[in-house]
């Protein structure tokens, strides 16, 4: 059975090896800015006026910044335990007697584990249930039991699932109160711990269901999602160096996707349309925002930078991102390999 | 713990027998359906609602009912006929059943029907749902019951033990699970299946107050909720019933036990007229 086996190369001593580093850790750089556990505490804040919020968790409280709530709160914090489809749906049957939960676990338990009691017991009802996931995407080394490079795509086809993947401490922020306020079910993406503070130096505030331009450009147009956003402002600096004038949209909310904008935008002449996303390339916002542009007649020279259709390696996360072309020198070259 | 009175009974067992007859209408104005399973179920739904639950007819979203969760949507036949026999849905609704733009669909969901607490049918979920709602009712301090009718092939999903342990570890004294025994899923008896037995020993080993009674016997099942809801213990609440497909006509018990039985179109109104027969003597 060894054929398998991955076959690796032998080291490299001219190379550094990068180890695999915590589960989760964080997706800041060196010497960013960050802010810590923007979601827990905002959801504290939050809960200091709305009694109806409790906060439910499948053993993951600490990794998914619902400790904060649970220190708070105690008394308005469930522990689940190990048990995804039981978080799910008893969260619904909190929400079907008049509170607002927020459920929160890692992002291949929701999407892939607990998919049909989301679908059946939360989203058929259209009930107020707050899903709030960390790892999303490509954000630990630890191989695909934990990395969810689908969730974006299972839950695009789910009908009343408004999908949130925020770029950063800000985005978590200010999304909190709004996917509260939502009549309905919410999938958002978490980042957790230190989370970089990216677009408090742009003249930006998170709404649900707008993308908001960042930046202008003449040359390209970013349109993207999640830490992909924080990655496109940066390589938008990098390629400003090469002389490449590089515009960023940032979509929040991958569903429902606000057309209108994406349309106003992609419609501009002359500008080579690049989405980047935390994701596989099937399914996700690329081939979302590819399907608008088609459907609206708008066609742009189009690239989709994101995640293979793949089961990904496991290692460290810096060298992930470079292997897999969603790192900042990824977007760069990629782009300028495309112009 | 209240014993019933022999008359109270009798007027249980009319109901019964109205929830059986209403069923099997349904069953000939849709020429199929689970009727085997709405025949066995319908003492458990007699005694549910009728000596047990506290509801308001005219109010089925009053916040002070019991709750009760069909978590096996497709029993939803019988549960239509107790919302007829309770006031809940008027008679004339039931020629609508399994139509199209009907309120009452061949596997129950809670957007359709007024009485239908969950949208059931995906097995495995009412339960957990349940422990969401009775920890929320708890929380609103308040007493109302919540009780999820589940049945013995739907034990085989993984999502009904979680949410056994987890009604176990908060101590959910107001949630009562019905399971039906009929010992029929749809490829085979349930303990060929995946046999889910000894049943009684699971949940009194998972931490449940656990009884096991015959589900077509009324005074049994009677005294089964009884002290289900009387319990002292800070436990959830388990009533097995064991139950006999088909019961109250006598051809269709007789008849190989099947999930989905076959009822010719001339056995509707054979049915109905052996139910009367058996009412009336």
């Amino acid at each position: 059975m060894t054929q398998h086996k991955k076959r690796f190369a032998a080291p490299d001593p001219s190379k550094p090896r990068l180890t695999t580093s915590a589960m989760i850790a964080s997706i800041a750089g060196d010497g960013q800015k960050t802010k810590a556990a923007p979601f827990g505490h905002a959801l504290v804040e939050l809960a200091k006026t709305r009694p109806e919020i409790v906060g439910l968790t499948a053993d993951l409280a600490k990794y998914t910044d619902l400790h904060i709530f649970a220190q708070a709160y105690p008394d308005r914090f469930y522990q689940m335990g190990m048990a995804e489809q039981l978080l799910m749906a008893s969260a619904a049957g909190f929400a079907r007697e008049g509170f607002i939960p927020f459920a929160t676990t890692y992002a291949v338990f929701a999407a892939r584990r607990a998919y049909d009691f989301i679908c059946m017991a939360v989203a058929e009802e259209n009930l107020p249930v707050k899903i709030v996931c960390a790892l999303p995407g490509l954000t630990t080394g630890y191989g695909p039991s934990h990395q969810a490079t689908e969730d974006l795509a299972i839950f695009r086809g789910l009908p009343n699932m408004t999908i949130i993947d925020p770029c950063d401490a800000l985005d978590i922020e200010q999304a909190v109160p709004q996917i509260a306020d939502h009549p309905g079910p919410v999938y958002m993406r978490l980042l957790r711990g230190q989370v970089p503070m990216v677009l408090d130096e742009y003249d930006y505030t998170f709404e649900l269901g707008r993308a908001k331009p960042l930046r202008d450009g003449t040359d390209v147009l970013f349109i993207s999602s999640g830490l992909m956003t924080m990655r496109a402002l940066e390589a938008a600096k990098t390629l400003a160096a090469d002389h490449v004038d590089v515009g960023v949209l940032h979509v929040p909310t991958i569903k429902p996707l606000d057309e209108a904008t994406i349309l106003h935008h992609a419609a501009r002449p002359g500008r080579l349309v690049v989405v980047a996303e935390n994701h596989t390339v099937v399914g996700g916002l690329g081939e979302a925002v590819a399907g608008v542009l088609m459907r609206n007649g708008v066609h742009p020279v189009f690239r989709q930078i994101g995640l293979p259709d793949a089961f990904l390696d496991a290692g460290a996360l810096p060298t992930l991102h470079d292997r897999y072309g969603i790192s900042t020198t990824g977007l760069h070259t990629q782009v300028q390999s495309w112009l | 713990m209240t014993i019933a009175a022999p008359g109270h009974n009798r007027a249980l067992a009319q109901r019964a027998y109205a929830i059986r007859r209403h069923a099997l209408l349904m069953g000939k104005v849709q020429g199929q359906g689970y009727i085997a399973q709405a025949l066995d179920i319908a003492d458990v739904l007699a005694v549910a609602y009728f000596h047990a639950m506290t509801y308001r007819p005219e109010d089925p979203d009053w916040e002070g009912r019991d709750r009760f969760y069909l978590s096996i949507g497709h029993y939803a036949i019988a549960l239509y006929a107790v919302l007829i026999e309770a006031g809940i849905l008027p008679v004339e609704e039931l020629e609508t059943y399994g139509g199209d733009d009907s309120r009452l669909p061949m596997s129950g969901m809670a957007t359709y029907t007024p009485g239908m607490e969950i949208t059931g049918g995906s097995l495995g979920q009412g339960l957990p749902i349940a422990v969401g709602a009775c920890l929320a009712l708890k929380r609103k301090k308040s007493s109302a019951f919540v009780y999820n009718l589940m049945s013995d092939g739907e034990l085989g999903e993984g999502s009904i033990w979680e949410a056994a342990m987890s009604a176990a570890h908060w101590k959910l004294d107001n949630l009562i699970a019905l399971i039906d025994v009929n010992n029929q899923q749809a490829d085979g008896p349930s303990t060929d299946v995946l046999c889910a037995e000894p049943l009684h020993d699971k949940f009194a080993a998972f931490g449940w107050f656990t009884q096991r009674v015959d589900g077509n016997d009324l005074d049994a099942m009677v005294r089964a909720f009884d002290a289900a809801r009387a319990h002292l213990g800070k436990q959830p609440r388990a009533i097995i019933c064991d139950t006999l497909m088909g019961k109250g006509v006598p051809f269709l018990e007789a008849r190989d036990k099947n999930h989905f039985i076959r009822v010719d179109a001339d056995e509707w109104d054979l049915a109905i007229a052996l139910l009367d027969e058996a009412n009336a003597s």
